[in-house]
């Protein structure tokens, strides 16, 4: 799929939650990587990217950044995350260690004493489904499909750190009024539909801090989802995903409610419309079943109605 | 919460001190506007948290009520208000400062606390053992390390490492 003589080459970053609670998201997202050209290396040492300390420490998750940068970097790669909050924070540090020399030789001198590493500034951080969505582009996406999606109402969740802060992603989609999730998404053939607060946190940021308070705001989406007749929810973030499926089901029971709404992850939607199995998009692994999907996944075509 | 401010209480040091942290710095541009609690999604579930509120008692210089509260910890980092604030007051950053205020004065949340110790003992939020990398194996998936070792010691190398193992929160002056 990639154009010839610029071939797509990155440092896949599973973080900490995909390759544990997600591994439908991982197994699917390195499936459509090899359809598409996208070639995902897997470098040794890549551990936290710093998030979770950067309400403790400013210095502690930079550096835990700067490492993961650096192991990139000592390979000639650049780095390709699955879950946006680790986007996020490597990008953000790679922002500001790329456009402060001096700040980055602060870090590098602890990093050097500490663990024997450098990081010089010369690698790129994007998001799995950012790079689908400029390097691959809808329109090829489009061309690939073998198993279109039509007839499916498909609700978008971009999340916040695929997309913000703006000025670490280079401002490649608005945040404000995203649309690179729901291009790929019509690109399959399927409906990306409208419904209210789409641009709304999942909540994940502050499950450990007050759970009553984050399982209120994916209630929110999920009923709003609904109202809307979607048929999915579809999420590009591990985290996300812990909150609209897995924690899914105690939603319900706490607010005496059903939403037995199915929650996807982009890129197995993209190998099912690319015509792999629903095995190899892992799909057997989501926890909210789709009646829908595992039709289009067993039948290999779409059912003539649903 | 509803009681009139003590000038007596007001602490001017906490806004220098929160302005010369990373992120902190451009606390004093914010004019109360309250875009921030509009666009925060957090504000939508809980009137616990509010953003507005926070920036203004810790601009009035409540050094305890701000460091030592529950709801500096609500903040989502959705980045909502840091996208639309008039001001660029960089206000997810801003909240990242406070909590680092707070927490070099020996107030912090027991979650963040448990996830430092986590980072110290494996490298991640989630320990990963042979039971791991068979689940990963039966979908075809390669194994994953933990790479604890560095991490731990960048931990140290920050202080970290004390912060976990110092138990519940410390006297403020600790």
């Amino acid at each position: 799929m990639a154009e010839t003589g610029t071939p797509i080459r990155y440092a896949l970053y599973l973080g900490c939650t995909a390759p544990v609670r997600a591994l439908n998201y991982e197994r699917a997202a390195r499936a459509t990587a090899e359809r598409l050209g996208i070639d995902l290396v897997d470098v040794e040492g890549l551990a936290c990217c710093g998030f979770p300390l950067k309400a403790v420490q400013h210095d502690a998750a930079l550096l835990l950044s700067a490492r993961n940068l650096a192991l990139a970097e000592a390979q000639g790669l650049d780095l390709c995350a699955l879950c946006s909050s680790c986007t996020g924070t490597l990008a953000e540090a790679n922002h500001a260690l790329r456009s402060d020399p001096a700040l980055r030789e602060r870090v590098n001198q602890v990093l050097e004493q500490t663990i024997g590493r450098r990081y010089e500034g010369t690698i790129q951080v994007r998001h799995f489904v950012r790079v689908l969505y400029e390097q691959i582009g809808p329109e090829r996406i489009r061309q690939a499909v073998t198993k279109d999606l039509g007839g499916l109402r498909l609700a978008a969740h971009y999340g916040c750190h695929y997309l913000k802060p703006v000025e670490a992603h280079d401002g490649f989609d608005d945040p404000e009024n995203p649309r690179s999730l729901d291009r790929l998404i019509t690109a399959l053939g399927a409906e990306s539909i409208w419904y209210e607060g789409r641009d709304q946190c999942c909540g994940g940021g502050i499950l450990g801090a007050d759970e009553q308070t984050a399982l209120a705001m994916p209630r929110l989406k999920l009923e709003r989802a609904m109202a809307a007749e979607a048929d999915a929810l579809v999420i590009i973030c591990p985290f996300c995903d812990i909150m609209y499926e897995l924690q899914q089901r105690r939603i319900e029971r706490l607010y005496e409610t059903r939403y037995n709404l199915p929650v996807v992850f982009y890129p197995q939607l993209l190998g099912l419309a690319l015509g792999l199995s629903g095995e190899e998009v892992g799909l057997p692994l989501n926890r909210v079943k789709s009646k829908k999907l595992a039709e289009i996944a067993a039948a290999g075509q779409i059912p003539a109605a649903f | 919460m509803n009681s009139v401010i003590d000038a007596g209480q007001s602490d001017p040091a906490l806004v220098d001190e929160i302005a010369a942290e990373p992120g902190g710095e451009h606390i004093r541009r914010c004019f109360a506007c309250g875009t921030c609690t509009a666009s925060c999604p957090v504000r939508e579930v809980t009137e616990r948290y509010n953003p507005r509120r926070i920036i203004h008692m810790a601009l009035l210089g409540l050094r305890e009520p701000v460091l030592s509260s529950d709801f500096i910890w609500l903040c989502s980092t959705c980045y909502s208000c840091h996208e639309r604030c008039p001001q660029d007051v960089r206000i997810t950053e801003l909240m990242h400062a406070i909590k680092n205020v707070a927490v070099r004065h020996g107030y912090i949340h027991p979650s963040f606390r448990a996830q430092v110790e986590l980072l110290g003992q494996h490298g991640r939020l989630y320990e990963i053992t042979s039971f791991e990398n068979e689940r990963r194996a039966e979908q075809g998936l390669p194994p994953i390390a933990e790479h604890e070792q560095e991490i731990a010691a960048l931990l140290v190398a920050t202080g970290l490492d004390r912060l976990a193992t110092d138990g519940g929160k410390r006297a403020a002056d600790g």
